[in-house]
């Protein structure tokens, strides 16, 4: 009876930390601009399920691609028995769903082959990460102590977890054999291990108990750990993918303040509407997180800093500044430091700030975090968002920064700078006259074939 | 029977004042107009439309900037006032369907004109080549002088994974019936030249080695004696690119009009 009430007031500040913490996270992401991205709706469900159900995007790497479904399915299908250890832990009940009969076995055997598969998969992904070193996992200036850690830590919880889950079974199965009673369900893993533990009941019970206590409170813990860690993804892949920018990857969005400035400039009758209210006056692009639009922000919280869009960055692949990856991590932490921090990363105490950063003055995003020369390498090629798992849009972050490094603050490179004259004054981005324009059609000959 | 003729291009303006309507007009580009050597892919496209037959017209001196560079860098209002004077010139020749030889003059117009007011069938060459050759008015018998050679295509960032167009410019380069090869990098993880995002006017930010070079590499690894562009920018960083290795007598950058033009007889 104790061990009930104690298991739900568990359970309870488990969920409520939970909430109270998901509704931080939520007020972060609307720091950012309001931008209605609607419509399209059976082309939204249909990349819903595409590329965040259907996992479409990670299968352009099989190894990691396979390893990482197993520990998604099992996620799925194993949290499946989280309902009957809330109903057991709630009502002492013992392995209640044991009344579905076959329904119960398969869904057990199915989870110890899982449990198993998760187990093997993290496994090799530790080795990944901290024997073979995959360089995108690894390298690179934003993946720091705790990128690194938290890394680790996602992994070997999983471990735990799992090994947690079969440490219960397995003395669950022989505290029935010893009981002489059948036990409800199938154990194709733990049931080749029985004899793991010895036969000394009152040990068998400490070990059932412990595992079972093991995993429930693992799992709570876990979760409170999820809005501190990039494994937060399995929450916000789902509305990011959903959400996903639908247009042809190379249209870049129209700054519409501009666009009835022109309109005005060309037309004098031209009505301009008036801002929302209560708007700030906008100001062109972006230089810190709340001139982001609430999409982009919440691309931050859906990076799993994979690693895939800087190891297919040209200008990363170069030699240069630039890290697509990089610029999303900085978008989170930057967020966490302007807004509220989550429960446990406090970004103050992980951030190793690097000299560049520490010497700005500025603690916005734009040069407190993401330097000039970062925006400025990029070719715009898209094939950072092409290869996101999540369908993460880094370029329109970039472009955002651009615009405000041009149209606030007339900072573009002196080339850059050149060709804008360029294109004002001459109508093409080199210094060529404009009477030239044509001078390709002179003496333009062919050879009819009639 | 095959003779030596003269192309007077015809431009839009002369068009309108006979109040005529071309079926398309052909969107030249700064690099097309500019550009000494991109030139002669605007002169070749011009080719193979006089060829076809295809009720065509240029606008001449009245073109101007897209506005991509602009916009890529930051400048929006730049790019605005670019797409504005443009999307007027359109309008006022009552403009429907436009053909570019240009990636970007052809994914601004497609794409961010239509905010600005600007709505046109957008076409690119690669596409409209295609289209030639599956309707047979573009025949290239037997194959042409490029039969057998060995070819590779460099995709262009702004056609393939900007607007998903990446079967179009090889099936055209398979009229040529050409032993066509692909660089591990290809169509959706194609790795760029390094010109877009208007890196082609200024120099790259510092780093161990320049994007065109790598791409170059990449290009001339699979032994391909020409490599194929449907982009201005990517054809001056690829030749730039083989330079840099000192392969430029034995590989050759080529936009696939020029092929096409070139296989078909009608360059003069």
């Amino acid at each position: 009876m104790i061990s009930n009430i104690i298991f739900l007031v568990v359970a309870l500040v488990g969920i409520g930390l939970f909430v109270w913490q998901i509704r931080k996270i939520v007020r972060n992401i609307n720091m950012g601009r309001e931008k209605e991205i609607s419509g399209n709706v059976s082309e939204r469900i249909n990349t819903l399920l595409l590329v965040a159900f259907g996992q479409q995007k990670m299968f352009k790497r099989p190894l990691p691609a396979v390893l990482h479904l197993f520990v998604y399915i099992g996620f799925i299908v194993i949290n499946v028995e989280l309902i009957e250890i809330l109903i057991d832990g709630v009502f002492g009940t013992h392995r209640i769903l044991g009344v579905l009969g076959p329904v119960y076995s398969v869904l057990m055997a199915i989870n110890e082959v899982l449990g198993l598969l998760v187990i093997i998969a993290c496994v090799i992904f530790l080795a990944r990460r901290n024997l073979t070193n995959v360089p995108r996992l690894t390298r690179g200036p934003e993946m720091r102590a705790w990128p690194k850690m938290d890394a680790n830590v996602i992994l070997i919880t999983e471990i735990v977890l799992m090994l947690a889950l079969f440490a219960f079974n397995i003395a669950d199965q022989k505290l029935a054999q010893l009981g002489g009673h059948q036990l409800p369900g199938a154990f194709p893993v733990s049931g080749l291990m029985v004899d793991l533990f010895g036969s000394d009941v009152s040990t068998l019970q400490v070990i059932a108990t412990a595992g079972w206590w093991v995993h429930i409170v693992g799992i709570l813990a876990f979760m409170n750990y999820l809005p501190s860690s990039k494994h937060f993804h399995i929450i916000t892949s789902f509305p990011n993918v959903y959400y996903s920018k639908l247009e042809p990857k190379g249209q870049f969005s129209n700054v519409e303040s501009i666009t009835h400035e022109i309109k005005a400039m060309l037309d004098p009758s031209y009505v301009v509407p008036p801002a929302p209210e209560g708007a700030d006056p906008q100001k062109f692009g972006a230089k810190d997180v709340e001139d982001l639009t609430w999409k982009q922000l919440l691309d931050s919280y859906t990076c799993t800093e994979c690693g895939r869009c800087t190891s297919v960055c040209p200008a990363n692949l170069t030699g240069k500044l630039l890290s697509p990856r990089k610029i999303v991590m900085d978008t989170r932490d930057r967020m966490e430091e302007k807004g509220e921090s989550p429960l446990i990363f406090d970004p103050a105490k992980y951030t190793e700030e690097s000299e560049r950063v520490k010497a700005s003055e500025e603690r916005t995003l734009l040069r407190g975090y993401v330097t000039p020369e970062e925006l400025w390498a990029c070719t715009t090629c898209n094939a950072c968002v092409e290869s996101c798992p999540v369908n993460i849009n880094q370029l329109s972050t970039i472009i955002d920064l651009r615009r405000f490094l041009v149209l606030e603050e007339s900072a573009a490179p002196a080339s850059l700078n050149t060709m804008f004259n360029n294109i004002e004054n001459n109508g093409a981005p080199w210094a060529f006259s404009p009477s030239d324009r044509f001078n390709w059609a002179d003496d333009l000959y062919t050879v009819s074939k009639n | 029977m095959s003779e030596k003729k003269q192309i007077q291009v015809p431009v839009m303006a002369d068009l309108a004042a006979r109040g005529e309507v071309p079926e398309v007009l052909f969107w030249v580009g700064c690099a097309g107009a500019f550009d000494d050597r991109y030139k002669n892919v605007t002169r070749a496209f011009v080719r193979i439309l006089e060829h076809v037959g295809t009720k065509y017209a240029v606008l001449g001196m009245e073109e101007t900037c897209t506005g991509d560079p602009a916009k890529r860098a930051g400048n929006e209002f730049l790019f605005q006032m670019q797409a504005m004077t443009n999307i007027a010139t359109f309008d006022g020749y009552g403009i429907k369907t436009i053909v570019t030889a240009c990636p970007h003059c052809f994914n601004t117009i497609k794409n961010e004109y239509p905010a600005l007011g600007g709505n046109y069938e957008v076409i690119h060459h690669s596409t409209f080549l295609q289209n030639l050759i599956n309707e047979g008015k573009v025949k290239i018998a037997g194959g042409g002088e490029f039969k057998g050679k060995r070819i590779t295509f460099h995709d262009s960032c702004y056609l393939g994974r900007a607007n998903n167009i990446y079967e179009a410019p090889r099936e055209v380069l398979a009229a040529l019936d050409a032993d066509l090869v692909e660089m591990k990098r290809s169509r959706a993880n194609g790795l760029c030249c390094g010109a877009g995002g208007a890196q082609m006017w200024k120099e790259p930010e510092p780093g161990n080695k320049d994007i065109n070079v790598e791409r170059a590499e990449e290009a001339i690894g699979t032994g391909a004696t020409i490599i194929a562009s449907a982009c201005p920018f990517c054809m001056t960083m690829m030749a730039d690119g083989v330079k840099s290795q000192n392969k430029e007598d034995s590989v050759q950058v080529f936009d696939i009009a020029e092929l096409i033009a070139q296989a078909e007889g009608i360059n003069a």
